[in-house]
C-alpha cells in the first residue's frame, strides 16, 4: 500500500508570537518550528498502515526551506522518502492554490490513500486534504479516529460532535484527514534519524509544477483579539493570588 | 439570484442549533449588504423543518430533497449543492462550522473554485464590503480576510459567533427542489452513528468543575488537580490531549467532541482556550483560567485569572479553598 502524507511545519506551539511589520504574518526570526500536530497523527496512522499492510510511506511538504527540518523528522520516525515543494513565498497562495500545488505533486505518485491532519494549528482553516480530494476526484473523510484498510477499500471512523461516532467505507485510493489523538506518536530513533539522512527528498517548485499563486481571498491584516469580558486578573505571590480568589469565589461570585 | 443563501444543518429531523446562528448571521449580513436571505434544509423529508424556517425573518425558504441525502454523506451532500448553487446564484453561501459543514464544504467550494472562508466569527462593513475575521494559531490572534473573487463566496461560522434569532415574522414562501444527482458516483457508505461507552459521568450536572489542560505535562501530576477539585467539591474534568493520552476517562472531556457543561463555578488549571473546548464550557457562571501565558485565549473568557505557574498556584489555592471551607 503507497500512502501519502501531506504535513506542515508550523510555529511551535508555545511559540511567543510577535506581529511583523507588515502587519499580516509573523515575525519569524526567533520562532522555532515544528510538524503540525494533526499532521503528525496523520504521519503515524501511515506508518502503522504501512506495518500492517507493507508498502510506502511518501512525505509530502510545501514550504520554504526551513520545512526540510520536518521532513527529516518524518523521514526519522520511518517513512521511505519525500516530496518538498520548496517556495518562499506562499504567503500569496490562497487555500485552493496551495491545495492545486500539493496535487500537483501527488497525482503522478498515485498512492492509494492520501493522509493529511484534519487543520494546520496556525492558519487553521481546515480544508487542505479536503480540496486536494476534490482536485484529484478522489472520495474523502474527515475527522478520522481509525483506519481499517482492505484490498480494494478502507472503513474510517469519523468522529461525530459531542462524544458520537460513525463508520465510512469508500473505496480506494481515497483522502483522510486525521484528527489529533487517534494513536500514539512514536519518537525517532538514534538509527531512524542516521537512516533518514540518506533518504531521498525530492524538491520541487511550484514554477516546475505549473501552479499560480491565486488569491480569491486574502488575508488583510492580523492583530491581537478584542477582549469580550472584563477579566479581574488577581496578582501578587500565589499564595496571595490563592487567597484573593477565594474570597472572590466566596463573597462576589458566591459559588462556594 | 442576487443574496444571500443559508444552509441549515439537520439528522434525523432534528435541528443542528448552529443552524440558526448562520441564520442570524445571515439575516444581518443581509441587512448590512441589503441582500434578501433565503434559508435552505437539505435531506430526505424535510418539508416540516422546511415550514420551521418559513418563519424566521428570511424572505423565501428551499427545502432540497433527494433520497440520497437520507443518511449524510459527503459526496451526495456536494452535489446536491452545487446544484442549488447554480440554480440559484447567491453573491454568498453561508454555513454554520459544524463538523459536517467541515466534511463537505471545502469541496463544495472548490466546484465553484472558490475557497471556503472557514469557522469565521463576525464580519465588518469596509467600503460597502464584508471582512471577514477568523481566529488564526487556535484563537491567539484574530486576522481580517476578505473576498477578491466574484460570487459566489462561501462563508462558515463558527460556534457561538452570532446569537441565534429568536424573531419571528410573517411565514416566507417554501419551494420544494429536488437536485439532480448520480447516485451512482456517490463513493460514501456510511454505517449508523454510535457512542463509544456509557457515560458514568454527567458533568452537565456538576455544580463546581475543575478541568485540567496540557500544562499539567504529566500522567503523574494528575493528582495535583485532583486534590484541588476535591476541596472544592468539584467533578475533575479535561481538554481533549488529557483524555487522548488516557490520562483520564474520555467521558471527562469538555468541548465540541466531549461535554457540555455549565456549571456555577468552571476553574481551568493550563488550558489555553481553543474555541473546541470553549464551546463546550462556555455556559458556566463563573469561570476562573489559571495559566502561566497572559496571552492565553482562554482569560477572553474568564471572570478571574491568575496568571503563574500552575506548580505553585494550584497548591496553594487547595491549601486555601480547604482552610475557607472547613
Ligand atoms: C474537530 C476538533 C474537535 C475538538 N474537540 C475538542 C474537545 O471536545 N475538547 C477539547 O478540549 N479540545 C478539543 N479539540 C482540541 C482543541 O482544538 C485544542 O487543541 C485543545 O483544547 C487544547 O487543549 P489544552 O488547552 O489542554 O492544550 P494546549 O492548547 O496545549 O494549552 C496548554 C496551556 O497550558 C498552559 N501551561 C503550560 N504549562 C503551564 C504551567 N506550568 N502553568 C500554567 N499554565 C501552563 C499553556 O500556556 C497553554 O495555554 C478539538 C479539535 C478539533 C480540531
Amino acid at each position: 500500500m503507497k500512502i501519502l502524507v501531506a504535513l506542515k511545519q508550523v510555529p511551535a506551539r508555545d511559540s511567543l508570537l510577535r506581529i511583523d511589520a507588515s502587519g499580516r504574518w509573523l515575525d519569524e526570526s526567533d520562532l522555532s518550528f515544528e510538524i503540525n500536530e494533526p499532521d503528525a497523527y496523520a504521519l503515524e496512522a501511515a506508518l502503522q498502515l504501512k506495518e500492517q499492510h507493507g508498502g510506502e510511506v511518501v512525505v509530502l511538504s510545501a514550504g520554504p526551506e526551513r520545512a526540510v527540518s520536518a521532513i527529516r523528522e518524518a523521514l526519522a520516525k520511518g517513512a521511505d522518502r519525500a516530496i518538498h515543494v520548496e517556495q518562499e513565498n506562499l504567503g500569496e497562495f490562497d487555500t485552493l492554490s496551495l491545495a492545486k500545488l500539493l496535487a500537483a505533486a501527488a497525482s503522478s505518485e498515485k498512492a492509494d490513500l492520501i493522509l493529511t491532519g484534519l487543520q494546520s494549528d496556525d492558519l487553521g482553516s481546515g480544508q487542505t486534504g479536503v480540496i486536494m480530494a476534490e482536485l484529484l476526484g478522489l472520495p474523502h473523510a474527515t475527522i478520522i479516529m481509525a483506519v481499517e484498510a482492505s484490498g480494494q477499500g478502507v472503513r474510517v471512523k469519523r468522529e461525530l460532535e459531542a462524544g458520537w461516532f460513525q463508520h465510512v467505507s469508500m473505496p480506494l485510493p481515497a483522502v483522510l484527514t486525521i484528527q489529533s489523538g487517534i494513536n500514539k506518536l512514536r519518537y525517532a530513533t538514534l538509527m531512524g534519524i542516521k537512516k533518514a539522512k540518506t533518504k531521498e527528498v525530492r524538491k520541487l517548485t511550484a514554477a516546475e509544477l505549473g501552479v499560480q499563486p491565486e488569491s480569491s481571498v486574502s488575508l488583510l491584516r492580523i492583530y491581537q483579539p478584542k477582549r469580550v469580558k472584563q477579566t479581574q486578573m488577581l496578582a501578587g505571590a500565589p499564595a496571595e493570588q490563592a487567597a484573593q480568589l477565594v474570597e472572590k469565589l466566596k463573597f462576589e461570585a458566591r459559588v462556594i | 439570484m442576487s443574496g444571500i443563501l443559508v444552509l441549515t444543518e439537520q439528522s434525523s429531523g432534528a435541528w443542528h442549533p448552529m443552524s440558526f446562528e448562520a441564520l442570524a448571521a445571515g439575516i444581518q449580513l443581509g441587512r448590512d449588504l441589503s441582500l434578501p436571505v433565503t434559508a435552505c434544509v437539505f435531506g430526505r423529508g424535510v418539508s416540516g423543518l422546511a415550514s420551521e424556517l418559513a418563519g424566521r425573518n428570511v424572505q423565501a425558504v428551499v427545502a432540497l430533497e433527494h433520497e440520497a441525502l437520507g443518511q449524510y454523506t459527503a459526496d451526495a451532500a456536494v452535489a446536491a449543492i452545487e446544484w442549488l448553487v447554480r440554480d440559484l446564484q447567491p453573491d454568498y453561501v453561508l454555513l454554520p462550522h459544524t463538523y459536517q459543514v467541515r466534511d463537505f464544504a471545502p469541496r463544495l467550494a472548490t466546484r465553484f473554485g472558490r475557497v471556503l472562508l472557514s469557522d469565521t466569527t463576525g464580519y465588518t462593513i469596509e467600503s460597502g464590503a464584508a471582512v471577514f475575521q477568523r481566529q488564526l494559531f487556535q484563537g491567539k490572534l484574530t486576522a481580517d480576510f476578505a473576498f477578491q473573487a466574484p460570487a459566489p463566496n462561501f462563508v462558515s461560522i463558527q460556534a457561538g459567533a452570532f446569537r441565534a434569532d429568536a424573531l419571528e415574522s410573517d411565514a416566507a414562501s417554501v419551494s420544494e427542489k429536488a437536485p439532480v444527482l448520480n447516485v451512482s458516483s456517490l463513493r460514501q457508505h456510511p454505517e449508523a452513528p454510535f457512542r463509544e461507552a456509557a457515560r458514568a459521568v454527567d458533568l452537565s450536572a456538576a455544580e463546581r468543575i475543575v478541568a485540567v489542560g496540557r500544562g499539567i505535562q504529566e500522567e503523574g501530576n494528575i493528582p495535583l488537580v485532583q486534590e484541588l477539585a476535591d476541596a472544592f467539591g468539584a467533578e475533575l474534568a479535561a481538554s481533549r490531549p488529557i483524555c487522548d493520552n488516557g490520562w483520564l476517562p474520555m467521558e471527562r472531556q469538555v468541548g465540541s467532541s466531549g461535554q457540555t457543561v455549565a456549571p456555577k463555578l468552571y476553574l481551568s488549571v493550563g488550558i489555553s482556550g481553543a474555541i473546541q473546548h470553549l464551546v463546550g464550557m462556555k455556559g458556566s457562571r463563573c469561570v476562573v483560567a489559571i495559566n502561566k501565558d497572559p496571552e492565553a485565549p482562554i482569560f477572553e473568557i474568564a471572570d478571574y485569572g491568575i496568571v503563574g505557574d500552575l506548580f505553585d498556584v494550584v497548591p496553594a489555592l487547595t491549601e486555601a479553598v480547604k482552610k475557607a471551607r472547613s
